[in-house]
């Protein structure tokens, strides 16, 4: 196989426009309701799938994103890919609004996405090697070309292209297709790669391969990762910052150590908590949060957390509370306990108001 | 250089790599049933097919004088029909019509079908609506009673049979390729296509059209039973073909005459089409269960 | 008698159009009282040993050798009759998927109650009063109410609680739980570890609960036997094998949790893919995976060795002498 000299054709990776400073990617405002039909003659209700989240992704920084299921994290990560339709809120990549000054075929080159099933993220009737060169060739690269790339890619991700380049995806294990399915993302070259419960079906041992890989491959290629995962072990591996999401909305962000060690949003702290203990002598007590995750389908007003908070009060079920800065280093939560003088008992008094950094925005 | 070269490259499946049809198709040839069944329809189409050079007696010959003779008579060995003709010799030429106007209704529909079920469970949204709402119409009536009607109001003929069996099966085939197409559609690899920028008729044509001809093709196979039985029907109750052609629906019809008299020779059209009817439709069951591999 | 469950030298192979040795030499026990963990990846035959317990494999294209003897008696000879009070009333099952165990077409408290009646012949009333009582074990909110749901009108968490109300309705002896939190949110996943704790405690069950997670192990477990490519590779107490592992498989699987490791350090990881089950095993399964593999790991299978008192691994490696503390 190596005879072959001459350097792997590839996608020339699409233009780094602002420099470090600016963001990979900048999400404002985005919102996706979905409609559901009521019972018989019932009103119509809607499924707040993401509401009004924003936040920004730096150039090689990742971000991960945690919550129970159903708050969101799936339509996020598919919002940006622009394979739905949203209701509002703007998208910007490297500074080019998407669909104004960057192309969405642009968009694709740039922006990648790794799914969680591993089989059902390949079509069955293709080789490997089929699947992988599929998106370059769409890109206009040729086909021995294509291919070529898709074999050096099986290589990239620790698969031997004699081996696999001709297998089909019910003949591998999960793992391996996972590392397909990465490799078919690095096939166009993006700079921003998003992995939604990208390794949550893998045995553990397998993860840990995995992880490695992707670690790998990001100082390899320079990649940015959205590490979307409900595992908080995983998450606080790989990110560089984290978004904790519940019923659509951000109620926590921040660099992962200060969301981890100084958990402002008593949701946060019930994710952490619910975390399985790792010392036999040290067994979780009480479970610190009761009853299932609502459904997004007409969430509570105010505070969406406050049927569940322990530390909810009359305030919380009225306005929505803002996420707001806590301590200057860009850590941020929705909590009326984390916003000085919002008149919630357990809240900093208003003084540190004017002391503080006001809240971004 | 590489960014793996710590972590071992992984190990090899075991066997020699296998396409999905080709482990499709060794799945089916180990299926006993589904073999035999293959054997028996080629066997029934083959000698349809070469019926003028397999020596046999004229099939519209007839003779008064050797009616309804029984099965292992000499130079007869399936007997005379009420006219004095060779059974075998139009069992045989019979199916050349039966099976043309029992298959051919069933590949039309077949192709029509799948292509307003692509378009519809593709496109979704107002065209999947159109499509399937004017689709349901006709899936109001049974289908005999459609077959029977359409047949009725565009005149007894072959090629009026075929086409209202078409219409019959063109609804129901619609359906399931619509859902079929609805499912594959919402599959994550489809989902990655349209991640790549491809087009929408790429997709369909690289990712849709593999994995939905499968299951439209399989329960189309296993309509052909309904189709032979029903385009019978309508030649049996003198809206197909017409005598002194020989088809298998016909021969029913003009052989009941003799129940009484010869109940063996009067059932043997009967017979093939139940043994085409049933070989189609385990023949159905053997490919459905050979394509669920996963894993 | 102190042990629940006996199981001897069990085997069991799938036949037909590829031959799986599923589950292979497996010996275990389960005493009064004790929760077993059974831990393992994908694959390496926990669900089939379960499965084994309650006789729910396939009659035709299993075969199965060894003794399995639950409260003394032979379950692989227990006849049709003999196996239906035996499933439910001394052993019952949770599985990953409520949907397996409830009934679609059925409401909660109904398939409680026909429980209740089959096993324990008692009248609609007391079986719906039961099946009140059982939902309130469980701690489904607003109980009543919930007599006359669906499985499908209630969320992944309730179904999860509804079906362990089923299973625990004729106080079993014996609970097998197959991954019963697997699919289930962390949130979720520990109100329902902690309830099986509780509910073990109180009605004195022996539980054999299956998982892939050492996390949810620890919560749970008093004893974990790991199992690869269809063996136990190693059991102890919870402490023995969180803490000092043996076998070098086992060491692999606790080292390789990215629990606690630095961000963007490597994880240890156990190299290769586990093996194929066509064949029963005649050498450390292991071995090709094993950075101590010696000539002598393949040229027999490795003995269990007994380290200590209900504590053995399966490695040549493991010195009786010296690893027992
Ligand atoms: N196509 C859809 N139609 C209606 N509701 C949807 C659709 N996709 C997702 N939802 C709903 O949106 C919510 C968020 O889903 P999702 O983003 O998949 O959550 P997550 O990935 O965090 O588990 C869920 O309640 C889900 O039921
Ligand atoms: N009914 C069956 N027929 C054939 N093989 C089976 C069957 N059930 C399980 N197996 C195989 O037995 C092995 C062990 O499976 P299982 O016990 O389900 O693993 P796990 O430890 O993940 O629960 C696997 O290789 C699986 O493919
Ligand atoms: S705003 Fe109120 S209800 Fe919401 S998390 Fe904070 S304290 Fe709890
Ligand atoms: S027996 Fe040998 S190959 Fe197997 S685990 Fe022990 S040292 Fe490794
Ligand atoms: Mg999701
Ligand atoms: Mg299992």
């Amino acid at each position: 196989m190596s005879e072959i000299i001459e350097p792997i054709d590839k996608l020339e990776p699409i233009e780094d426009i602002g420099g470090v400073a600016q963001p990979l990617l900048r999400v404002d405002g985005l919102t996706k309701h979905f409609p559901v039909r009521g019972a018989w003659f019932g009103a119509a209700k809607t499924v707040r799938a993401v509401d009004d989240v924003s936040f920004s992704i730096a150039k090689g920084e990742t971000v991960g994103i945690v919550g129970e299921s159903g708050c969101g994290k799936s339509t996020t990560a598919r919002l940006l890919m622009h394979l739905m339709p949203r209701n509002a809120g703007d998208i910007i990549y490297d500074g080019r609004q998407v669909g104004r000054e960057l192309s969405l075929r642009e968009l694709r080159r740039g922006m990648q996405m790794v799914f969680q099933d591993s089989y059902a993220s390949l079509n069955p009737r293709l080789t490997i090697e089929e699947s992988i060169a599929f998106g370059p060739k769409v890109h206009g690269m040729a086909d021995a070309a294509s291919r070529h790339l898709a074999r050096e890619l099986l290589g990239k991700v620790g698969l031997r292209p004699e081996n696999f380049a001709n297998r089909y995806p019910h003949e591998i294990s999960g793992g391996q297709r996972q590392r397909v399915n990465i490799a078919r993302a690095l096939a166009l070259s993006p700079r921003l790669v998003i992995l939604d419960e990208a390794v949550s079906a893998l045995d553990k041992s397998v993860e840990a391969q995995v992880l490695n890989l992707l670690v790998d491959l990001k100082r390899e290629f320079g990649l940015t990762y959205l590490f979307i995962s409900h595992d908080l072990n995983v998450v606080r591996y790989i990110s560089d910052r984290v978004l904790v999401m519940y019923l659509g909305e951000v109620v926590e962000l921040g660099p992962v150590d200060s969301v981890w060690d100084q958990p402002a949003h008593p949701y946060t702290q019930a994710l952490l908590a619910a975390m399985p203990s790792s010392d036999p002598d040290n067994r979780t007590q009480v479970p610190p949060i009761s009853g299932d995750p609502p459904n997004p389908i007409d969430p509570p007003a105010g505070c969406r957390f406050h049927t569940r908070c322990p530390f909810a009060e009359p305030l919380c079920g009225g306005a929505t509370p803002k996420l707001t800065e806590l301590d200057g280093l860009g850590h941020q939560a929705a909590c009326y306990m984390a916003i000085p003088g919002s008149g919630h008992s357990r809240a900093p008094a208003a003084r540190d108001l004017h002391s503080e950094a006001p809240a971004l925005s | 250089m590489s960014a793996i070269t710590e972590l071992a490259l992984q190990a090899a499946p075991a066997g020699p790599a296998r396409g999905y049809w080709a482990t499709v198709g060794r799945r089916v040839v180990r299926d006993k049933v589904s073999i035999a069944c293959a054997v028996i329809l080629l066997a029934i189409f083959l000698s349809a097919l070469l019926a003028p050079w397999l020596g046999l007696a004229d099939p519209y010959h007839g003779s008064m004088i050797r009616r309804l003779k029984p099965i292992g008579t000499t130079n007869y060995p399936l007997g005379t029909d009420e006219l004095g003709r060779d059974m075998l010799a139009r069992l045989i030429y019979g199916g050349r019509l039966s099976l043309l106007i029992g298959i051919l209704p069933v590949i039309l529909a077949f192709m029509i079908g799948t292509s307003l079920g692509l378009i519809a469970g593709y496109v979704g949204g107002k065209v999947n609506t159109a499509i399937m709402r004017t689709i349901d119409v006709f899936y109001a009536f049974p289908s005999v009673l459609l077959a029977i009607a359409i047949s009725g109001a565009l005149g007894a003929g072959i090629t009026n049979s075929i086409v209202s069996l078409t219409v019959v099966f063109m609804p129901q085939i619609t359906r399931v390729a619509e859902s079929v197409t609805t499912g594959v559609r919402n599959m994550d690899f489809v989902e990655a296509a349209r991640a790549s920028g491809a087009d929408a008729f790429t997709i369909m044509r690289v990712h849709m059209l593999g994995n939905v001809l499968g299951p439209i093709f399989v329960y189309a196979t296993g309509l052909i039973s309904v189709s032979m039985i029903l385009a019978a029907g309508l030649s049996f109750l003198g809206l197909g073909t017409k005598p002194p052609e020989p088809e298998w629906g016909l021969m029913l019809n003009t052989l009941r005459t003799a129940i009484y008299v010869n109940p063996w020779v009067a059932a043997l059209p009967g017979a093939m089409i139940f043994a085409v009817s049933i070989c189609f439709n385990l023949l159905s069951d053997g490919m459905r269960s050979a394509m669920d591999i996963r894993n | 008698m102190s042990n629940l469950v006996e199981v001897n030298n069990l085997n069991i192979r799938f036949t037909g159009e590829r031959t799986v040795h599923a589950v292979n030499n497996l010996s275990l026990t389960l005493g009064e009282g004790e929760v077993l963990g059974l831990l393992g990846e994908s694959g390496s035959g926990k669900s089939v040993t379960l499965r084994a317990l309650m006789r729910l494999l396939p009659k035709k294209r299993t075969q199965i050798s060894g003794t399995v003897r639950v409260l003394g008696r032979d379950v692989l000879a227990l006849d049709d009759d003999a196996l239906s009070a035996f499933r439910g009333q001394t052993v019952s099952m949770i599985f990953q998927e409520p949907a397996l165990a409830l009934d679609p077409v059925y409401t909660i408290g109904r398939q409680i109650a026909e429980t209740v009646m089959r096993h324990e012949g008692k009248s609609q009333h007391d079986a719906t009063a039961r099946a009140l009582e059982m939902l309130e074990v469980v701690r489904i909110p607003s109980a009543k109410r919930r007599l006359d749901a669906y499985p499908h009108e209630m969320s992944g968490g309730m179904r999860q609680r509804a079906m362990i109300a089923l299973a625990l309705a004729c106080k079993p002896k014996i609970l097998l739980a197959d991954e019963p939190t697997t699919a289930l949110d962390a949130t979720v996943q520990i109100q329902i570890l902690l309830l099986l704790r509780e509910l073990q405690r109180e009605f004195g069950m022996s539980v054999i609960f299956v998982t892939h997670d050492i996390g949810v192990a620890i919560e749970i477990c008093d004893r974990v036997a790991v199992m690869y490519a269809g063996q136990i590779i190693e059991q102890g107490s919870l402490r023995e094998i969180v803490r000092t592992p043996l076998h070098p498989y086992a060491k692999g699987l606790l080292a390789s949790t990215v629990h606690g490791a630095k961000r963007g350090a490597r994880l240890e990881t156990i190299p290769g893919t586990p093996p194929s089950l066509d064949q029963a095993p005649s050498a450390c399964s292991f071995a090709p995976r094993c950075a101590f593999a010696q000539p002598r790991c393949t040229a027999a299978l490795p003995p269990d060795v007994q380290v200590g008192p209900n504590r053995s691994a399966r490695c040549i490696l493991v010195d009786p002498a010296t690893a027992g503390a």
